[in-house]
């Protein structure tokens, strides 16, 4: 998510799963749909099996995925910015780009100012002693008008697509070899599916997951990718797109709501304690458009953010106290669940609260996060089932060996009804928010997490109020005039995120537009004047006047391209592609009948699917098609938007068997999240020669589904993939129990000597690699193991802060063949 | 909009047999009342149907959920049946071997039924009333509040932030509960908020 939203505009999945039918081509890499997303998957079989389109897969292992495709590439863990960054390299040095989309719809005409440098795998402005970057030299070249300078011929030197050149060239398919393992053919054939679709007529679309993202330079990953479609062409197209598919069945929505660190709902962003008023909040927002003609829909932030202060606050949020603003929380540094357990492992947090998260398995370096859980004063865990992070002061021998009598934490679990017990909206993968109807009655003595967090709020407020306390006044200032204060009911919290009229609303002539009280059907109503409410703008349109369209269920397809426009609400404004008017040509025509989607008909932009453009500005005004950003365009060069650089470079995983073969001076991403007192638990390749990668099976969910019978007699216990030939170099049989350690902590488990995964040649060295699915704990059905994140380590990404699951070094041995 | 009607109202008439059918109109009406004697009822038709979402993968996929009173709990609905949802434009009725499986995630044997809690330094959960956690576990948070609450930084700013709790949101609840879980997380001034999109 935040490289697509620095890319596009937007950091969300592009197209939808129904859309993925409309392919011509599918690149699955950085994940395994088939196997953890298998009912999405369909449609890429649908589009397989009707429109003849092919599947490559990308993956250290040979996946269910793989063992569809039409093309199968294996690859090192962790050197995925190499692969395509190779892919990149191809397409522009023997020009197979979709050039009219390049010079259109991408910055790769913006000039870069001077001062702009790239050395040995670091750009200009690179602080070591701080480990991060000074981004002022990244960029544009500001004219004489205030608008960014562009060179539409793509020629000048300090053009984006001339230093995309420059930049790229190192990855010479050799180079992919030497970095990636790939061999060169099935490389050079990864990179020629590719270019069949630089051309407006056949789309490509790429589908990714954790395999991605769970990298110390994991943004960076999908960055590169999103650079290959936009060479190509396949953003905003039927069948194109840059695919995220998401965990959790609500992780969209919950990452629209904004439970992060530094996050208020819809992206927009938590005040920092240099920004004491509003203003000069708001001030650093202004997305002053950087060409003329452009939407730069962000100018709205201000509208968006006053209406979320209104939902929070209230009739208490007044224009004389800038609408509440003193009363936010205001960070210091943003605190990650990196940093959270960094924090908790130092024991300086008192109490942790886990709604639906067992932090000990999902956390890297679970062995910290299992010393920092004792050193909690309380612990409350909100979760239908029991976790492993709620027992974590239980001994269960070799899988969790603690001693209960030296841990004081006080625990609680507190029951709460499962998914068929309440209702609610979700929002999918593809931003599709649907209703989920209340099914049965909640289990046993559980409750709603709406009750129990309106509880504990009552209980709180409550204590304040008879006692007194520090920080009571922005406390009691929260908004709480629920019909039942107790328990707020799903219709009415859903119209709260939508927002509604506090007064008349009228147009300039002074004709009233939305009568006081009415539901708000656009963001577009939105006013910074305190007149208007809606916690979450994106999602303004979901319940408006005629309702709540979550619920509605109409599943026609009148186009059939897979839009479903009246199922569910999709946002932003139920579109369904997200800049979609890039499916059509400058002058608003298609790209070409086989790819015909949005198009202007001569007075207004039409087609299958609600345009994502202000629908009646003519083409010829040259307003760009990623209406978010200031440049109208979509990003090649993301400026100064990402922590660790404007492009992508090839940064080897924090522990890696090899010398980064592209720039040897380069150890790991120079800008990623570490913190210093972790530093001694990396091994290196002398000890750990062997890499590792996490993955997870079609028959679990997470940590889950250990505690689900039927999952649990049909993949009942933890095992560790190997190939052949590492198996005969440490005289490891299938089926033996061996030990798997890193320099943080071990596990055993069962032997898998498969054919699936091969040793690679890297640098001219062999390494091997084991594959370790996360699935298995200590508490539920299946068979007990050691958390599998004991053995990852604490580093995260430079921009996402996400650990790196995916590329860690361990070493492996037999510890005995079992009897049975 | 009036699927769900139609498909119900076909079930009652499958399993009952009810006249007023093709066949009926045809005047076959006392053929068919003898082989609906011998149809056994649709084992649905009694239950209450329901549409959600599988709450494991962002595929969420739709799901029908069937219930029925249990006499052992006092007539409480409970789930008895779960599929795929057909008319879902997505998984089209499919389902995979976790969402196939959905029913005993529900009825798990470590679903939790009841508030526990462990004394520190115990070897134990112990069943406790919700009054009895709810009011120890405000009482702890507003301990630690108090104590730790931090008005004005060292530069004089208002910052109104607590930063030695921290509270997890789970990403698989609906995104009313995400909204309620936000303003009453941020309410409380609290900045150490994560939820899974990092992991």
């Amino acid at each position: 998510m935040s490289s697509l939203g620095p890319t596009f505009g937007r950091g969300a999945m592009t197209n939808s799963w129904t859309d993925i039918r409309n392919t011509d081509l599918v690149l699955i890499m950085g994940g395994n749909a088939a196997e953890a997303h298998p009912c999405g998957f369909k449609w890429v079989t649908e589009a397989k099996a009707e429109r003849g389109a092919k599947l490559m897969v990308v993956d250290p292992r040979f996946t269910r995925s793989a063992a569809v495709a039409d093309h199968y590439a294996p690859i090192r863990p962790g050197s995925d910015v190499a692969f395509l960054s190779g892919v990149v390299n191809y397409l522009l040095s023997n020009d197979k780009i979709h050039k009219e989309y390049v010079r259109h719809y991408t910055n790769a005409s913006y000039l870069v100012k001077e001062g702009y440098a790239f050395n040995e795998g670091f750009f200009s402005g690179y602080d070591e002693s701080k480990a991060t970057y000074d981004r002022s030299s990244w960029e544009y070249e500001i004219g004489p008008d205030g608008y960014a300078v562009r060179d539409m011929t793509l020629e000048h030197p300090r053009s984006v697509f001339q230093l995309m050149k420059k930049h790229f060239a190192v990855y010479t398919p050799e180079m992919v070899n030497r970095v990636s393992g790939t061999p060169q053919d099935r490389f050079l054939k990864v990179c020629e599916w590719i270019a069949s679709t630089a051309n407006g007529e056949r789309a490509m679309t790429i589908m990714y997951a954790l395999g991605w993202t769970q990298h110390s330079h994991g943004a960076q990953n999908i960055r590169t990718a999103a650079m290959i479609q936009l060479l190509c062409g396949n953003i905003g197209i039927p069948g194109g797109g840059v695919n995220a598919l998401r965990g959790h069945s609500n992780v969209q929505g919950i990452t629209d709501v904004g439970t992060l660190t530094a996050a208020i709902p819809g992206y927009l962003n938590l005040p920092t304690e240099t920004e004491p008023t509003l203003e000069s909040h708001l001030g650093k927002r202004t997305f002053k458009p950087l060409q003329a003609n452009q939407t730069s829909y962000w100018q709205n932030y201000r509208k968006f953010y006053v209406s979320f202060l209104k939902s929070f606050y209230g009739a208490k949020a007044t224009p004389e106290n800038s609408f509440g603003y003193d009363w936010l929380p205001k960070l210091d540094v943003p605190y990650d669940c990196l940093r959270m357990f960094d924090l908790i492992n130092q024991g300086k947090t008192t109490g942790l609260i886990c709604q639906g998260f067992n932090p000990l398995m999902a956390i890297a370096d679970s062995n910290k996060s299992a010393a920092g859980l004792a050193k909690l004063k309380w612990l409350v865990s909100i979760d239908p089932i029991e976790t492993d992070t709620a027992r974590f002061w239980e001994n269960h021998g070799e899988f969790n060996n603690v001693d209960p009598a030296k841990i004081q934490t006080e625990v609680f679990m507190l029951p709460v009804t499962s998914f068929a017990e309440e209702a609610g909206s979700i929002t999918n993968s593809s931003r599709c928010i649907s209703w989920k109807w209340q099914a049965a009655d909640p289990y046993h003595d559980s409750r709603t997490d709406v009750v129990i967090l309106a509880d504990l709020f009552n209980r709180i407020r409550k204590l304040y109020d008879t006692q007194g306390g520090k920080g009571a006044e922005p406390l009691m200032a929260v908004d709480w005039s629920y019909k039942n204060p107790a328990e707020p009911h799903a219709d009415e919290l859903l119209r709260e995120l939508n927002g509604k009229a506090l007064v008349d609303l009228k147009d300039a002539s002074g004709k009233v537009t939305r009568q006081a009280g009415q539901q708000l059907a656009s963001f577009g109503e939105m006013r910074d004047d305190g007149s208007t409410d809606g916690s979450m703008w994106i999602y303004t349109g979901v319940y408006g006047p005629s309702g709540n369209l979550s619920q509605r269920r109409d599943n026609s397809d009148p186009s059939g391209l897979g839009v479903y426009g009246n199922w569910g609400f999709s946002w932003p404004a139920n579109r369904r592609i997200q800049y979609n008017r890039a499916s059509a040509d400058p002058e608003g025509k298609p790209w070409s009948e086989r790819k015909k989607f949005m198009y202007w008909n001569g007075e207004r932009w039409t087609g299958p699917d609600v345009p994502d453009y202000v629908p009646t500005i003519p083409p010829e005004r040259a307003t760009g098609p990623f209406i978010m950003n200031p440049e109208g365009v979509s990003r090649l060069w993301v400026r100064g938007l990402m922590a660790d650089g404007p492009f992508p470079v090839h940064y080897e995983p924090f522990e890696s068997p090899v010398t980064n073969p592209v720039f040897p001076k380069l150890k790991g991403n120079p800008a990623a999240r570490i913190f210093e007192r972790d530093r001694p638990s990396f091994g290196n390749a002398k000890e750990f020669p062997i890499v590792a990668t996490t993955y997870r099976l079609v028959e679990h969910f997470h940590y889950w589904t250990k505690g689900v019978h039927m999952n649990a007699v049909v993949q009942p216990e933890f095992f560790v993939e190997m190939s052949e030939q590492l198996a005969a170099e440490k005289n490891i049989k299938h089926g033996d129990v061996i030990r798997v350690w890193s320099k943080r902590g071990s596990v055993k488990g069962k032997a898998l000597v498969t054919k699936r995964l091969k040793p690679l040649t890297i640098d001219g060295k062999t390494v091997h690699y084991v594959g370790l699915p996360l699935n298995f704990g200590f508490i539920g059905e299946a068979r007990k193991a050691n958390p599998i994140n004991g053995l990852t380590p604490p580093v995260g990404d430079a921009n996402s802060q996400t650990p790196e699951f995916k590329a860690f070094l361990v070493n492996v041995e037999r510890v005995a063949t079992p009897v049975a | 909009m009036n699927i769900e009607v139609s498909r119900r109202r076909f079930l009652q008439l499958a399993g009952a047999g009810a006249a007023g059918t093709a066949i009926g109109a045809l005047g076959f009406a006392e053929a068919e009342a003898q082989v609906s004697a011998h149809v056994k009822p649709f084992r649905l038709v009694q239950t209450k149907e329901a549409r959600t979402t599988c709450p494991y993968c962002a595929v969420s996929c739709g799901m029908m959920v069937y219930a029925a009173p249990n006499k052992a709990s006092n007539g409480k609905l409970e789930v008895v049946h779960i599929e795929g949802d057909a008319d879902h434009p997505v998984n089209r009725g499919t389902l995979c071997p976790k969402g196939a499986a959905a029913i005993d995630y529900i009825r798990s044997a470590t679903r939790v039924k009841t508030p526990m809690y462990r004394k520190p330094g115990t070897a134990k959960f112990e069943p406790v009333t919700w009054d009895f956690a709810m009011e120890r576990i405000a009482k702890l948070m507003k301990e630690d509040r108090d104590a730790n609450f931090v008005e004005k930084n060292a530069a004089d700013t208002t910052v109104n932030r607590w930063t030695t709790t921290a509270f997890l949101s789970g990403s698989s609840v609906t995104n009313e509960t995400g909204w309620v879980t936000y303003k009453v997380a941020r309410g409380l001034g609290l900045l150490q908020i994560e939820n899974q999109a990092r992991i």
